[in-house]
């Protein structure tokens, strides 16, 4: 759920390290297909150390691509991160092989309380593991807000789902994701109706409301927004909670006096879960469980999450998490506050998949 | 033995050269197609790959007829159903054709000067036009972010000399993806139209100097019909691509471009829909086979009139 930033660079920086790869095509390495901006580089290299095991490692920037690699088939990686509403889909298939457990004797560490949510998606958490989890919440610009919206209910959807609200937000800038799977429960839990995709009427609905406030968004992307929160050219955008702590240290590194917010509105917002599994047709599939079970490493997990401020599954690592990242109730939110999280199902009938998209563009473009 | 130097003596050489581009045009044009095609008839499903059905050569022979059975039109009946298609095709011709004019007008008067510099410095000028290709189309591209929006370079700078109090909304709207689209193509434009007009030949335009003509009228009724070809294949190199465009309208353009690219992009990443993407596809090559077929038959013709 990270950056699309320079997205080809990265991608061919990933096909440069891929490619190099090739020479040591022999067992002792493993292929890692992640997002991009998403790992302490220097787990890598403590892992190569510890192991001997090479780390081919490649990224990308939407789920899509690799869906689309996924189910092209032969993708040549040992270890894939989807997020888990395509990972069900992906699980069915026939992408991936199911974990051998033994092989995993570091599952000890999980939070049995998300791995109980991700069951939805992957029964008996059978082919993945948990590398990061988070929200899709509310970033803004403090004063920019303020200055524009005064009496600004900041812990609302309200904020940006209210067109009144919105209206007065439009000059100081609005960027919402460009995907409705992650964006549309949002709006449907402003609307009151159940924040999930199998009901095509409420889809619409929502995607209609997001249409009367198309007038005042400035634009949908779904990674523009960490540059132009961080620079000042929007005041409030609807992203992941990690990317928007991105734009929040990148503003603070700029000290242009730019102050970014995240908030998990009251109402409740959506719970998502970046997955490692690993392909059916990976080709070093034993060295993909020794990668994984080091992630499952309290240690590791919690140097993660340190660097990238999203909260993991792991739930010994909470131990090893830096005091700012373990006490901030946007990362790590309180029971209650997770208790009022919700998720969403993965979309498997193509006609929903195709009148999701649809009301989606025409929200969007009017058409 | 036969005589070396007669038509026809080493068939093989023959065949080999004229068989080279049509083998190459079948291997990396027609065989894909098919195979686009081939998909743009099949039904979408949850597998790898994420349509049915596949043809299945252990069966044998029923595996090739369980297989033709099961394509349809369905998919290129589906874009009738929505409008969304055929806004996207007219909005990409729309703004292609907007931006081959928009950089003809600006190509044109280029490439003139680069012809009537001075000898030496024509392969400098050359060399200027085609030396942003060093850079990364991507990185230009996110250049032009970093000068159109509310708070980049060009912002700053008329902000600066007082010459507008507001900050300017380019960015994320249709005139930024014109501005992007022309910039990044021009020099597909103006290198065509250069080369035309550098052959010119400048004694005509003396002659009809001599014969009285004034500048305007010898510019009008013998350099643009000279630099026709010239102005035909600019404008066909730039108008083909920036319909199929796609990465400009993305970073550059706000929410209601609505473009071909764009549409093929959700229906093949978004909705998973192979099948109704590749339909889309074989659309786009049709409406683009009419003007490439139209530039072949200019082609030919010169080629005639050159005889």
């Amino acid at each position: 759920m990270t950056s699309k930033r320079f997205a080809l660079t990265l991608a061919a920086v990933g096909l440069a390290l891929g490619l190099g790869g090739e020479a040591f095509a022999q067992s002792k390495e493993v292929r890692v297909y992640n997002w991009s901006d998403y790992i302490d580089e220097q787990i890598l290299k403590d892992f190569e150390a510890e192991t001997g095991i090479k780390v081919v490692y490649d990224v990308f920037d939407s789920n899509e691509i690799v869906e689309t690699k996924l189910l092209t088939g032969k993708t040549g990686y040992d270890v894939v991160v989807p997020t888990a509403t395509f990972l069900s889909r992906q699980i069915k298939a026939g992408v991936f092989q199911k974990l051998d457990k033994s092989k995993l004797p570091n599952l000890t560490n999980i939070w049995p309380e998300i791995y109980e949510r991700i069951a939805r998606y992957d029964p008996d958490n059978a082919y993945s593991i948990n590398y990061m989890w988070g929200t899709t919440g509310i970033g803004y610009n403090v004063d920019k807000v303020k200055k524009a919206l005064p009496d600004a209910p900041l812990d609302s959807w309200k904020l940006v789902y209210d067109p009144e609200n919105l209206k007065k937000l439009k000059s100081c800038g609005v960027m919402l994701l460009d995907s409705p799977e992650d964006l549309l429960p949002s709006v449907m839990n402003y609307l009151g109706l159940k924040p999930d995709l199998t009901n095509v009427k409420d889809v619409e609905k929502a995607a209609e409301h997001l249409g009367k406030l198309k007038p005042y968004i400035t634009k949908f992307h779904s990674s523009e927004y960490i540059n132009a929160l961080a620079n000042g050219n929007i005041c409030v955008t609807v992203g992941y909670s990690g990317d928007i702590f991105q734009a929040k240290t990148r503003a603070e590194e700029a000290g242009k006096g730019v102050n970014v917010g995240y908030v998990i509105p009251n109402e409740g917002a959506q719970l998502w879960f970046d997955q490692m599994a690993i392909p059916a047709d990976a080709p070093n599939v034993e060295n993909a469980h020794i990668f994984l079970n080091y992630i499952l490493k309290p240690e590791v997990a919690a140097k993660a999450s340190n660097y990238v401020s999203y909260a993991n599954g792991n739930l010994k690592s909470q131990e090893f998490l830096d005091e700012a990242i373990k006490t901030n109730p946007a990362i790590y939110p309180t029971p209650e506050v997770l208790g009022r999280l919700y998720t969403v199902s993965s979309i498997e009938d193509s006609k929903v998949q195709r009148a999701l998209t649809r009301a989606w563009t025409r929200a969007k473009s009017g058409r | 033995m036969a005589d070396p130097k007669a038509p026809g003596a080493n068939p093989l050489g023959r065949w080999a050269v004229i068989g080279t581009p049509y083998l190459w045009l079948l291997v990396f044009f027609l065989a894909p197609f098919f195979i686009v095609l081939k998909i743009s008839l099949s039904d979408t499903t949850i597998a790898q790959p994420p349509y049915e059905p596949l043809l299945d050569l252990s069966l044998g022979w029923q595996g090739v007829v369980d297989w033709w059975s099961g394509l349809d039109f369905e998919n290129y009946w589906l874009l009738t159903e929505d409008e969304l298609y055929w806004f996207s095709y007219v909005s990409s011709l729309r703004i292609a054709a907007i931006s081959t004019v928009l950089m003809l007008l600006i190509g044109y008067p280029m490439a003139y000067a680069m012809a009537k510099a001075p000898k030496g410095i024509r392969p400098a000028l050359v060399m200027a036009v085609i030396l942003p290709f060093w850079t990364s189309l991507l990185i230009r591209v996110y250049a032009w972010i970093g000068i159109l929006s509310p708070e980049g370079l060009l912002n700053a700078f008329l902000l600066k000399i007082g010459l507008i109090s507001e900050p300017l909304y380019i960015m994320n709207t249709e005139t930024a993806v014109f501005i992007g689209i022309v910039y990044s193509y021009l020099p597909f434009m103006v290198l065509p139209l250069y080369a035309s007009l550098e052959k010119l030949d400048h004694t005509l335009l003396e002659a009809a100097s001599d014969l009285g003509s004034p500048p305007w009228k010898s510019f009008w009724q013998i350099t643009v019909p000279l630099s026709l070809p010239g102005v035909v294949a600019g404008c066909f190199l730039v108008f083909i691509p920036a319909v199929g465009e796609f990465v400009i309208p993305d970073l550059l353009g706000g929410s209601e471009t609505l473009m071909i690219g764009k549409t093929l992009y959700n229906e093949f990443f978004s909705n998973r829909d192979w099948p109704v993407s590749s339909a889309i596809a074989v659309l786009l090559l049709l409406v683009l086979v009419v003007p490439i077929a139209l530039y072949q038959n200019v082609q030919s013709r010169e080629v005639e009139a050159k005889k």
